[in-house]
């Protein structure tokens, strides 16, 4: 292959390549008038906006459907999907969406209904809710589901103000919140806003979180522990109970970040490994998509203690049926009060029980053995080739770190970014920081034997043309793709966030 | 199971591969006492046509919003979605992707959400805007917490015709993350909130058209804030509005936080939605969320990332401006796509009709005895007072298949004034069938 036409100028005289056509943004297709909708004019009415009306041009361009179906075909077709390969994206669990879970998600009875419609009016939205909180209960043996928050962060907030909460209510005011080094970015940031002091703990040789220093540093003004497990290095805590019985011994709580129970689902039970709290990613565990970003639901397993404090709404058995509590009063007096507007992510919860559902209680085991049986498999299939920072097996993600990159003059970002012109998605780069050039690579129960024996034998590639010093491959990768690398300080520097026609003109003229 | 491609065979060979001699082996970390030994206590794995048949059956003992007359709205609308909406973002490569981390490969994301950033701006009048926040209440309340950032203060006024899930967000983080709320007491009418702001106030929030549907002009309580340097939020929970009336922009808000549900969003029984937020350019750095940018690949083609991510927590942790990471991803592409459909055309006749349904509504509940309109001026949504409670009212309609809005009470069981409220919205969708059948049902139940 001649590496000088892949880097060199673009050789097709409109910047397309075959299938991937440049597009550009909707405001530059405007034709002013032109309309994808076809609506009626109402009949003459006398306006009642009150001398409100808008006046001039909002600026939206205006475009037939056919140019906007079109426009999103061809972004669709810029992007990497799960849908379209491996994504072993560390601690984001690109598995499967079921469109199964689309559909029903989409029919008239769920999507069609509105959360201040009469109670009486939406029994079945109710029934759709418990079921899904049963199974979440059973899953994690917990006692109370908070369903309302909207995605992890936001189940990390909604868990430790139900511990202020807790604690406010035993008369103490507790100030500082342990925080592995490991720990996802979202954890400190989440202690932090609750006005905490983060007090981050070191982890040991193993990976693992360094008991004695934790021991070290539990003490009164402790309010909680926040915990992953498995931790983000794909490693089961095995010292867990103990750490949970030094915090409950020193007073305080212990939050677990949920974000790996896909690596344990119906094979451990967190209320057993003495967890108080932990959220859970529906859009991880239990396959709701990531839809670039979002939306998710950060679903939060309360114990007893924590349960009484959970977010409004609440469903409750009632004599007559289930009820919706909407106000902290009665039972729910001493919940922490609303997180979100309206119920939560009703779209999220019926994706997810049709997930849970269709696996089972069987299926749902059977989930979590794949997913760690195919890191493992991954894991000792490039161990020869990559550096694992730690020994013994791993949990539903195996991490690697640089060292095979020593002295080859490639970087981690590099290695990913090579990966990209194989037609992977590269794995979690960086992440997380307690190991130098960090690769974490999380393959999910949804890849086949074959998938991954073609993902081993492509890094093990990569591995020796790093080796063979190969660096212009690694450090122009890549090259096959819509676009090269992008310059990130530029962006920053002199942040264009929206399009406006003026800026426009003034960088073609430059 | 039809999503686990591994067979027992694939298993027994992978476990060899390894050395494992069984899967038990892989979990040997998990202390003992913590190990499962067999299935817990839920039902066995189903196929597609019996999990369909289970979930359905629980989604067919709910009233469909689209079977009865419906005036429901008070922060979530019912809309017309065109077909196009609903198709494009079930594509898989939009579906099923994750946060544009790896810009080479993420464009379609970073594009649509560039312009997404773009339509939301030019809608409220704003000179920035993010790529989407969980839903509206929540971007209020990360409002109200950038309004303290900026300005070094730790009070916020709340309106009392702010939406009553709006206040209660607020109430919730001002409680557990430690600033001050002035809230004034729910009641439909004028406010003089200018009196309540002094030095130590970071904000003052206020919805246009609010909770009641009252549609005002914010021009003169936003001088007063900047008068004391303070900053003036608006919250929008009909982001259609927009297309008829004056935006947040022009009335000089600071930020604008605003539910985008309206566009491309079915009800979803509240969620999941899309939080809107917009600030002017000199607060970019201190707003939450995620944000796209416009900068060149190495060939030197125009390209999109994200950008400012030193605000954020992957990067920061714990001195991030905000714990939040995902977002509304899909939820913000269909309300891109159901914007560029309608164009500035079609988002003003689509305006038009929704404010003519109320208009034509509200002309007809006037004309029944005891019925009076709160309002001066409204989009698609208003407020009536009736003669008898109104969550009565509102539960004998529903009997004779007709929803008729949502009782203020509904909120606040216990106050005085505002049991006979109903706040009632009125859409594209609504047709004059429907408004007969209301203003029947009404004379029925208040005779």
């Amino acid at each position: 292959m001649n590496d000088v036409s892949l880097t060199g100028p673009i050789a097709s005289v409109t910047g397309n390549r075959g299938l991937q056509i440049e597009e550009k943004l909707i405001f530059e297709q405007d034709s002013p008038g032109r309309c994808g909708v076809d609506l009626p004019e109402p009949a003459p009415f006398l306006s009642r906006l009150g001398g409100l009306a808008r006046q001039g041009v909002i600026g939206l361009p205006g475009l037939s459907e056919p140019q906007v179906v079109r426009h999103f075909t061809r972004l669709s077709q810029k992007n990497y999907a799960i849908d379209s390969g491996l994504y072993p994206l560390g601690s984001c669990t690109m598995k499967h969406n079921p469109r199964l879970n689309e559909k029903l998600a989409r029919q008239p009875g769920i999507a069609d209904i509105h959360p201040l419609q009469p109670v009486s009016t939406v029994p079945g939205a109710l029934e759709l809710m418990d079921t899904l909180a049963h199974w979440l209960k059973i899953l994690t043996g917990m006692p109370a589901i908070a369903l309302s928050p909207a995605a992890g962060a936001h189940g990390e907030l909604c868990g430790m103000m139900a511990i202020r909460a807790a604690l406010e209510l035993r008369g103490e005011r507790r100030s500082r919140v342990l925080v592995p080094e490991s720990a996802h970015g979202t954890n400190p940031a989440t202690a932090a806003a609750c006005g905490y002091m983060v007090d981050p703990i070191p982890a040991n040789d193993s990976g693992r979180v360094d008991r004695a220093a934790l021991e070290a540093k539990l003490g009164p003004d402790v309010a909680a522990l926040m915990l992953t497990n498995p931790n983000t290095c794909g490693l089961f805590e095995g010292e867990i109970i103990e750490i949970a019985a030094a915090v409950h011994a020193a007073g305080a709580f212990f939050y677990c970040d949920g974000a790996n129970f896909n690596a344990i689902v119906g094979r451990v039970r967190p209320a057993d490994l003495g967890i108080d709290c932990m959220h859970l990613n529906l859009h991880k565990t239990f396959s709701t998509p990531h839809g670039g970003g979002g939306p998710g639901c950060g679903a939060v397993a309360l114990a007893a203690s924590l349960g009484r404090h959970a977010p409004l709404p609440w469903i409750v058995h009632g004599p007559d049926g289930l009820e919706l509590l909407e106000q902290g009063t009665g039972a729910a007096e001493l919940s922490l009060g609303r997180l979100k507007g309206f119920h939560g992510q009703m779209g999220m919860f019926v994706r997810a029980l049709a997930y849970m559902m269709s696996h089972g209680s069987d299926g749902l085991r059977q989930v979590a053995e794949d997913a760690v049986l195919n890191a493992n498999y991954l894991r000792a299939g490039l161990e020869g080739e990559l550096s694992l920072p730690f020994g013994g097996h791993c949990m539903h993600e195996v991490l690697f770190d640089d060292g095979f990159l020593k002295d080859t003059g490639v970087t981690t970002l590099d290695f990913a970014k090579a990966l990209i012109d194989e037609g992977y998605h590269p794995m979690t780069m960086y992440f997380p920081l307690i190991v130098h050039g960090a690769m974490l690579i999380e393959p999910t129960e949804t890849e086949s034997k074959a998938s991954l024996d073609e993902f081993i034998a492509v890094v093990k590639r990569l591995a020796a043309a790093a080796r063979s010093g190969d660096v212009r491959r690694f450090r122009s990768a890549p090259v096959l793709t819509p676009r090269r690398r992008l310059d990130e300080t530029r962006a920053a520097r002199k942040p264009i966030l929206r399009w406006r026609a003026e800026l426009e003109c003034r960088e073609a003229a430059e | 199971m039809r999503y686990l491609p591994l067979t027992e065979r694939d298993r027994e060979e992978m476990l060899a591969a390894l050395g494992a001699p069984s899967i038990d082996a892989l979990f040997a970390e998990v202390p003992a006492a913590a190990r499962l030994d067999g299935p817990v206590g839920l039902p066995r794995a189903k196929g597609e046509i019996e999990v369909e048949r289970a979930i359905s059956a629980m989604a067919a003992r709910n009233v469909v919003a689209g079977s009865v007359p419906f005036f429901v709205g008070a922060g979530v609308y019912r809309h017309h979605i065109p077909a196009a909406v609903d198709h494009l973002i079930q594509r898989g490569e939009f579906l099923t992707s994750y946060t544009p981390y790896q810009p080479e490969i993420s464009q379609g994301t970073l594009q649509y959400l560039f312009e997404f950033q773009t339509q939301v701006a030019l809608l409220t009048g704003m000179e920035v805007a993010n790529a989407s926040l969980y839903d509206g209440a929540t971007a209020c309340v990360e409002a109200v917490m950038m309004a303290n950032r900026v300005t070094g203060r730790r009070k916020a006024v709340l309106s009392g015709c702010l939406h009553p899930h709006y206040r209660e967000v607020c109430e919730t983080y001002a409680r557990f993350l430690g600033f001050d709320l002035a809230t004034q007491d729910p009641a439909p009418g004028d406010e003089d909130l200018g009196r309540l702001v002094d030095r130590g106030t970071s904000c003052v929030v206020v919805q246009n058209p609010d909770f009641y549907g009252e549609a005002r002009d914010y021009s003169g309580l936003a001088r007063v804030c900047h008068g004391a340097g303070a900053l003036l939020v608006v919250v929008v929970t009909e982001i259609l509005s927009l297309g008829a009336i004056r935006p947040p922009g022009e009335m000089g808000a600071d930020i604008v936080a605003a539910e985008g549900q309206s566009l491309g969003n079915a009800l979803n029984f509240g969620g999941p939605h899309v939080g809107l937020f917009a600030a002017r350019d000199k607060f970019v750095r201190q707003m939450p969320g995620r944000l796209v940018g416009q900068t060149a690949d190495l060939d030197g083609r125009r390209g999109w990332v994200l950008t400012l991510s030193t605000r954020e927590q992957h990067i920061r942790r714990e001195k991030a401006t905000s714990n939040i990471c995902t977002n509304s991803g899909l939820c913000a592409l269909a309300f891109t796509i159901h914007l560029a459909l309608l164009g500035e055309a079609g988002l003003v006749r689509l305006a038009r009709l929704n404010h003519a349904a109320a208009v034509a509504v509200a002309e007809r509940l006037e004309r029944i005895p005891g019925v009076r309109l709160v309002n001066r001026a409204f989009f698609n949504e208003f407020t009536v007072r009736l003669p008898q409670p109104a969550a009565d009212v509102v539960e004998a309609l529903a009997q004779t298949r007709v929803l008729a809005g949502v009782p203020v009470s509904r909120f606040y069981p216990k106050r005085d004034g505002l049991a006979d409220l109903l706040v009632l919205a009125a859409t594209e969708m609504t047709t004059p069938e429907d408004i007969d059948r209301l203003e029947q049902g009404l004379r029925e139940v208040l005779s």
